[in-house]
Parts: C-alpha cells; structure tokens; sequence
C-alpha cells in the first residue's frame, strides 16, 4: 500500500505526541474532551444519546443530571447499596475515574 | 441480477421516491466522488459510526454510508413478531434522520467492490467512491451450503431463517400462524459463534408461548448443535420447565447436516432424523460477503481480525470492522448493542486519527442483552468489557456483569425502552 504524505504527516504527528507528552502524560485538551464524549456515548444505549431518552422511557435521562447525585448513585450501585436490575452488574466494571467522567459530562449537557 | 437491476432501474429514475411503497425511504444522496469517512451497512454498527463521527468531530467530517435498505428493521425484538406480541412496524426505523439531522449522506446500494491499495469503493451500480476511512459494518452472511437442501428451500420460501430481520421475520409468522393445532416448529441452532447468543432460544420461548395461548397441541422443538444452552442457560431452562413443560422440549447435540424439503425433515450428523411442520433451520454464520470478498476475514475464513483500540483490520489499512463480522475478543457476544458500541469507539479512534490527535488510550464497551420469555417477562445478561493494552484486547472486569435473578415484568418494561433508546441512539 502507498504511503501518502498526509499519512506520513500523521505518523509524524503521532510519533511527535508522543515523544513530547509520553504515552501515560496528558492528553491536549481536544483529545481529552473527544475521549471522554465518548466514554460517556457508552452510556447512551440506553440512556439516550447525550442522555436524552424517548419520550415515556422508564430508563431515566442522565442530561443535566448534577454530579454530586450520579457518581453517589453509581457508587451506591456498585457497593449494592442501591439495588438494581442491570446497573449494579454494569457499574462493578466501571473505573472511578470512569464515573467521575460519565457524571461530569451528563452533568455539564444542557437539558 | 435481480438487485443489481433493481438497483440500476432505480438510479435511472434518479429518485427512490418514485417507489412509494418503500417504508421510510430516506432522502437518497448523490454519490460523491470521495468522502472522509465510507461507511458500508446501516445495521446497529455502521448506522452509530456514521451518527457519531458526525457528532463527534462536531459535524465537521463527512460521512457517507452505503446501505440497500429503505429503512432499519431490528434483529432485537423481531422475535416478538415472530411470537405476535408486536408488528414490523413496531420494529422499523426510517433512515431520514441520519441524513436529515445529522448530515450523513445515504447512499442505497450494495457495494461490489472494496480495493484498499486505491482506497476505493465501488457500488453495485457502479460508481467509486474514494475514502480517507472506511468502516464496514456488514453484519452476518448465513452459510447455507453447510446444510444440503438449504439453500434451495430457502430460496423457495420453503424453510426460513429469519435470523437477518425483515421479510422472512413476517414470513416465518404466518408460518406459524397457518400451521394446525397439533404441528411441531423445529428451530436448529448452529455451533457458537454466531449472531445474538441468547437469540434462538427467545425465540423457542415466543413461539412456544404463542402455542400455549392459541395452539395448545403444538409444540417446540429446539435443536442445538451446541452442548448447552449458550446464554442464560439456568434461566431459560428453569422458565421452560415451569411455563412450557410439554410445549417445549430442548435436545443439545444435534448438528443439522442436510434438509429434506420433499418431506419437512431435519438431518443431523448422529442422531435421528426430526420431521417437523414449520421448521426455522440457522446455518452457521460469518462475516458479511463484501468483508470476506475483500480478504478481511483472517480468522478461518470466517470472521475478520481487528486491532480492539479503534477496530481497523489487521489485514488493510484505514479499513475498520465492526459488529458481528469480527473476530471477537473474551466474552465478547456478536450483539446490536455490542456493535453500537464498537462504534462509538470506532467513531471516536476515526476522529482522532483524522484530527491528528492520539486515539483514546484505554477505551471500553458496554453491552446488555435483553430477552423476552414470553410477552412481558424478561431476563437479561450485561457485561462491560475493557481494553487492555499490554494483551491488546478485551478483558470483563471480575466481578461485573451477569445476568438476571429471575424473568421480570420490571425488566420486560426496560427491555422495551432499550429497544426505543438504542434504535434512537443509533439512528436518530
């Protein structure tokens, strides 16, 4: 397959990256918020995308849902303090940094 | 070629809309020359990339998607069609909104042809389109001629499968349907892998429960090439003891290895031969045609390998796979919700390749799969799924996940709304 320049621009671009941040340093700040709409999208398949569900859904919207509550109800999901059907299975395999993105990004879309 | 003809007929009257038949018809788009993202198969998998890549590069990267159908109808819940409890219409999403609020070009073809070197697709009908990255999402091809007399009473109308849903999902209903008090329904299933684990088994239970409400003689054989039941096997098999004790009966083991169309007769590889009124025979499966045509399918022929970080192939270059046709990692089920979300991580990885940004270090997948044991009551099995990046794979995280305590109407309601919110999620 041919290398294009434009491909080699970005293997450049991505050896640069890497070589100036390391591979476990900070993100740009576009990445970070692109990688996190992402994690939480892996919440959208039953939540709604951006957390906006159908209408007359019994699965709860997360848009605008503040902070504080979601990660003190995924939390309490994932001790068994708070029972579920599916959620304290789901939460048991999130990370807390996972949680504490998810909650932040619902927190911060507008209704 | 009927299709291709269709196809061709169709582009010569420069517009879908003068089929008014086709359900949903999405605004059609024109073939553009090139496009930076191609994606093939609007399915749970390549209807979110095209969705997210659009969203996620904030509608700045175009997207077309190559798709032959007029509107979405889903494989999740068209068992319950299947069972009568819900229509097809219940079932279908129009394509309109992907084009109309997210900007994706639809284009209604087949693709002919893929040629990585070049970065070209061509479309049944003949143009080429050049991409940046293209993302195939061909879902499953059933492999008939691995059971003699299939294909043919297939293509009859004779012996359906209805695992790819749309009209054979109808079909198979009124099969049912026109079937007497005192038939037998036969439904063979191929050895694991193959699409939707729990699938064949919703299925025995929906129309197992039909045939307790309507057709109490009838029965329900389920013939399983497998060993076991191979998802929510105590559930399934408690809920049939307790609900369809004499309706259904389960046998594993049995390998389906030819078809007698003259007298409705199963064959298997051991044991005797099962004659039946309606029989619903699943083939093994692989990856979509035009993925193992264009030498994707590493993985015995069958399914295609993918780096898990953003899903590109391990065989072609800004060629990325998702969904059923990929070879998949632990415990990773081929699901609609599994590929909806190979492709937000898909969508995102193309984003940040084509932004010059690094791809998400440490990204993760979700699945839940719902099904109905009869018309209200449901069980489920849920998994999250990370990727491990010394192992370059997938790993469920010990202790998560699992499946339901017990069938429940609570979890029948919830099962719908996933349904509404993961076709909304998808497609519109």
């Amino acid at each position: 397959m041919k290398t294009t320049s434009l491909s080699m621009a970005r293997t450049l671009a991505a050896i640069t990256w890497v070589a100036t941040f390391g591979a476990s340093a900070q993100m740009p700040p576009a990445a970070t918020q692109l990688h996190n709409r992402a994690t939480a999208a892996m919440c959208a398949n039953c939540h709604g995308t951006d957390g906006r569900t159908v209408e007359g859904s019994a699965i709860p919207a997360l848009v605008g849902m503040p902070k504080d509550y979601m990660v003190l109800q995924l939390k309490s999901f994932k001790d068994g303090s708070r029972p579920a059907t599916v959620m304290h299975q789901i939460t048991k395999g999130l990370t807390d940094a996972q949680i504490d993105t998810i909650s932040s990004y619902y927190a911060a879309t507008k209704r | 070629m009927k299709r291709r003809s269709f196809v061709q007929a169709s582009v010569a009257l420069g517009s879908f809309g003068a089929l008014g038949s086709m359900v949903g018809c999405a605004s059609v788009g024109h073939v553009p020359e090139k496009a930076q993202v191609v994606v093939i198969g609007g399915g749970y998998g390549g209807a979110t990339t095209a969705k997210y890549v659009r969203m996620l590069s904030n509608y700045k990267i175009n997207v077309t998607l190559i798709e032959p159908n007029g509107a979405f109808v889903s494989c999740p819940i068209s068992n319950l069609v299947i069972g009568g409890s819900k229509t097809m219409a219940d079932i279908t999403t129009p394509y309109d909104k992907l084009s109309g609020k997210h900007g994706v070009n639809i284009v209604r073809d087949y693709v002919a042809h893929v040629d990585a070197a070049k970065k070209t697709v061509t479309l049944a009908s003949g143009p080429t389109i050049r991409y940046d990255k293209l993302v195939m999402s061909p879902g499953i091809d059933l492999m008939f001629n691995t059971v003699e007399g299939l294909k043919e009473a297939n293509e009859s109308g004779q012996i359906l499968q209805a695992w790819k849903a749309g009209p054979e999902t109808l079909a198979l209903r009124k099969q049912l349907e026109a079937m007497d008090n005192g038939g037998v329904y036969a439904i063979s299933i191929p050895e694991a892998p193959y699409r939707c684990p729990p699938g064949p088994y919703e299925r025995a239970s929906q129309v197992a429960h039909y045939f307790k409400q309507h057709k109490p003689k009838s029965k329900v054989l389920i013939l399983d090439a497998n060993q076991d039941v191979t998802s929510k096997g105590p559930l399934f098999k408690k809920f049939w003891a307790d609900n369809y004790k004499g309706i259904l009966e389960y046998m594993p083991q049995h390998k389906v290895v030819a078809v007698d169309a003259k007298t409705n007769t199963l064959k298997f590889d051991v044991q005797n031969d099962v004659k039946a009124q309606v029989l619903n025979v699943l083939p093994a499966m692989r990856a979509g045609n035009i993925a193992v045509q264009s030498g994707l399918a590493n993985a015995n022929g069958r399914w295609c390998g993918v780096n898990f970080q953003t899903f590109e192939s391990t065989q072609a270059k800004d060629i990325h796979v998702i969904g059923d046709a990929i070879m998949v990692a632990p415990l990773m089920p081929k699901s609609g919700h599994m590929a909806n979300s190979h492709g937000k991580v898909t969508a995102a990885a193309i984003v940040a390749q084509l932004s010059d940004m690094p791809v998400n270090p440490a990204p993760f997948l979700s699945n839940t799969c719902y099904s109905f044991v009869n018309d209200k009551l449901v069980v489920h099995v849920a998994s999250i799924h990370q990727y491990d990046a010394q192992e370059k794979t997938y790993k469920t995280v010990p202790g998560s996940g699992g499946v339901s305590a017990a069938p429940s109407e609570l979890e029948g309601i919830y099962a719908w709304n996933w349904a509404q919110n993961i076709w909304a999620d998808s497609l519109l």
